[in-house]
């Protein structure tokens, strides 16, 4: 199946169940159930399982579209969560709960979950082991932000659940590839709508598009856009063992063009864009987030910048073996 | 937008091209210091080109035909990378190897082939390009500098500035206006191989802030080329040149500029053991798999025969932000450890790379222009 066959389908259904109203809604509290089982229905949350256990056996690179499609779309559920999620069950040979699935990356309790509001497992990592928790076996506090679906998330002692076996690099390098690429999808819509305004709107006479202070920018906007999706390809082409280079460049890239991706849609819209009426905010609050979690750029800077000070080789070198291989 | 730019692979076969062609730089690169080694593309060196075209390492693109290799532009990428991250001295063959020869064989006739080819592929013919006047940097479409039909041939007058290794070169590709004035842009533009040994030529090299002579101005005063100077289709310039650019945007050059210095500021961090520089290390790690990745991509349209006008402008304007960001940052990191000690060769390398670094984003095209480049393909212009 090539990519456009497995897309378009896909795509249709999101544009259907994740209308701007409809995110809205469980944004603003309403109950999710239904849009998630349709999800569920479409089959496309295995899309990673092997097929030997039910699944499609897609690797991560041939359903990045679908989860870049998830970060265009707004959608308000943890679907690429739950996707390599379920993929990690079936790796240990346990069968996947119904709900979606959020993951959470970071071992300590309080850490901030996105999705956790409408998630009904959490996938935590604790350092040495995953451990699938149910969302009711956890203290959940919501963080005060205006509508956004992330929660904090609290265990005494050891959360209690099933455990997984955990990716060699653990699941943070794992779930930053998948933000990466929810980044992406992201980043190519807000251009899509940011340039369509440009082209739209008139001041002055002509479309604001035709003044060449606003190309310059949206130029820019266009490579950070195609910057965010090539790296964030870049960690996907190594699958769910992804090795913690990859991990970092994918995520390390997608985050430090989220900001400004953000920043130039809003710049280019003007007034309107800050308004919760209009779509834009849909996008860009969610970028800001994805930028936050697990881990931002100065995180994964880090942790490449640390594997390339130990190692001799020269820096292009390096990064063949590292990231490319 | 842009969905064509997405991840491809070197094949293995054009991979397997690394350990010879390493083994040949080392042999030639090793005792260079690094800020002589930074300089890579405006290091002139004839003999390690020649070297070069001996072990079958140009043409690598151009037909057996023609002397060349026919393997195809990700063979190029693999030994363009691997003499750029070396910082072999590149300048003699440069740009015959990866802008004129590709020129001359789609759009040259048959007889120039085979005058032409064989020799850049041996690293022998050197060619310089003509675009750049001082009239016309930006807006190209403005050129003056003019060919006349004779009833020999051509007759060229005026000047071109800023042409990379003129005085080194055999052979400047020329645009000219061979018809109309500088009002009628794109119509009457045509592209000339200039004998650079023709009666009338004066080549005057321009030393730059860093006191190197790479490029020049040249003078043309009744220059008289036979008919067979033409390249292409008269009036076709503006068209040929624009592909031919794409050649030039795309590559690795666009990313490595500075990666000598990356390199000498890496082993100086390893040599003092300092751990503190770790986030802007990984910082450059992840822009320079970015970019690869991006010039990889954009390698892959060539392969198959585009000509990614818009892409390569993404993948230049993009390299040459990071190759410019580079010194910046490694001179803030170096001199916010005052007391710690730095080589002169680390030293002298910095500000060299910081000195010539606005070059960057000036050869091959600004940073501006490039951008109005990407807004058309947009559909913004
Ligand atoms: C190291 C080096 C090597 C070179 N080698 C060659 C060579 O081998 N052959 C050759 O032909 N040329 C060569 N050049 C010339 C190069 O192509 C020109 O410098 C370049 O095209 C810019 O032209 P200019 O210098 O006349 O600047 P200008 O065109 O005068 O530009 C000055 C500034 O104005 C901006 N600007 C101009 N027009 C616009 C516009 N419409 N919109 C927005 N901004 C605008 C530019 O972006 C730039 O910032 C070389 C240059 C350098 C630095």
């Amino acid at each position: 199946m090539d990519a456009s066959e497995l897309l378009e389908p896909f795509d249709r259904m999101l544009a259907t169940i994740a209308m701007p109203a409809a995110v809205r809604a469980v944004e603003g509290g309403s109950d999710a159930s239904a849009m998630w089982s349709e999800l569920a229905q479409s089959g496309f949350l295995d899309a990673l399982v092997p097929e030997e256990a039910g699944g499609a056996g897609l690797s991560l690179s041939a359903i990045a579209p679908l989860i870049e499609a998830i970060g265009a779309h707004a959608l308000p559920l943890p679907a690429a969560e739950t996707m390599v999620a379920r993929a990690l069950l079936a790796g240990t040979g346990l069968a996947s709960p119904d709900g979606p699935i959020a993951l959470a990356t970071a071992g300590v309790p309080g850490q901030i979950v996105p999705c956790g509001l409408v998630a009904a497992h959490v996938l935590i990592d604790l350092g040495d082991r995953l451990v699938l928790a149910p969302i009711d076996a956890l203290a959940v506090t919501p963080t005060g932000v205006h509508h956004a679906l992330a929660v904090r998330i609290g265990w005494e002692g050891t959360p209690a659940g099933r455990d997984i076996t955990r990716p060699r690099a653990g699941l943070r390098a794992l779930a930053a590839v998948v933000r990466a690429t929810l980044i992406a999808g992201t980043a190519h819509r807000l251009l899509e709508l940011t340039t369509r305004h440009a082209n739209e709107r008139v001041q002055f006479g002509k479309p604001i598009g035709r003044q060449q202070a606003l190309q310059q920018n949206l130029a820019v906007m266009a490579e950070d856009a195609v910057v965010a999706r090539i790296a964030a390809q870049l960690g996907c082409a190594q699958g769910l063992d992804v090795s913690p280079a990859a991990a970092a460049v994918a995520k390390s890239t997608a985050s430090s063009v989220a900001a400004r991706l953000a920043g130039t849609a809003h710049a280019v819209h003007g007034a309107i864009g800050i308004s919760e009426e209009f779509d834009l905010q849909l996008l860009t609050r969610r970028l800001h987030e994805w930028r936050l979690a697990d881990g931002s750029e100065g995180y994964w800077n880090g942790v490449l910048g640390a594997a390339r000070l130990a190692d001799p080789a020269g820096s292009v070198d390096w990064i063949r073996a590292e990231v490319f291989a | 937008m842009f969905d064509t730019l997405t991840l491809a692979a070197l094949p293995p076969e054009d991979e397997a091209l690394r350990p010879q062609i390493q083994a040949l730089i080392a042999s030639h690169v090793a005792g260079l210091p690094a800020d002589r080694r930074a300089r890579s593309w405006q290091g002139f060196d004839a003999a390690f080109s020649r070297a070069l075209g001996q072990a079958g390492f140009l043409g690598l693109t151009l037909p057996r035909a023609y002397g060349g290799q026919e393997r195809g532009p990700f063979a190029r990428f693999v030994v363009v990378e691997e003499l750029l991250s070396a910082g072999a001295p590149v300048a003699a063959h440069w740009i015959a190897d990866r802008q004129s020869a590709p020129l001359i064989l789609g759009y040259g006739t048959e007889e120039q082939r085979r005058a032409y080819i064989p020799r850049i592929c041996r690293g022998e013919a050197l060619f310089c390009i003509g675009m750049s006047e001082p009239g016309s940097g930006s807006d190209l479409a403005s050129v003056r500098t003019r060919a006349e039909r004779t009833n020999k041939g051509w007759r060229v007058n005026g000047q071109k500035i800023w042409t990379t290794n003129a005085m080194h070169s055999d052979y400047m590709i020329a645009l000219l206006r061979t018809s109309g004035t500088p009002e009628d842009r794109h119509a009457g533009l045509s592209q000339l191989i200039i004998d650079l040994k023709a009666p009338g030529v004066v080549v005057r090299p321009i030393v730059d802030l860093t006191g190197d002579a790479h490029f020049a101005e040249v003078f043309f005063d009744n220059v008289e080329l036979p008919v067979e100077a033409l390249i292409g289709g008269e009036g076709e310039g503006w068209k040929q040149v624009t592909a031919e650019l794409a050649f030039e945007r795309s590559g690795p050059e666009r990313i490595y500029s500075s990666v000598v210095l990356l390199d000498a500021w890496i082993r100086h961090l390893q040599a003092v053991g300092r751990r503190d520089a770790g986030v802007l290390t990984g910082r450059f790690m992840a822009e320079i798999a970015t970019l690869r990745a991006m010039s990889i991509a954009c390698t892959a349209r060539l392969a198959l025969g585009e000509s990614p006008v818009v892409e390569a402008s993404i993948v230049k304007d993009r390299g040459t932000t990071f190759e410019q960001d580079l010194p910046v940052a490694i001179g803030d990191d170096l001199a916010a450890h005052p007391d710690e000690l730095v080589s002169d060769e680390l030293y002298r390398t910095l500000l060299y790379v910081t000195h010539i670094a606005p070059s960057f984003s000036l050869r091959g095209g600004t940073r501006e222009i490039l951008r109005g480049i990407i807004a058309r393909g947009m559909g913004l212009r």
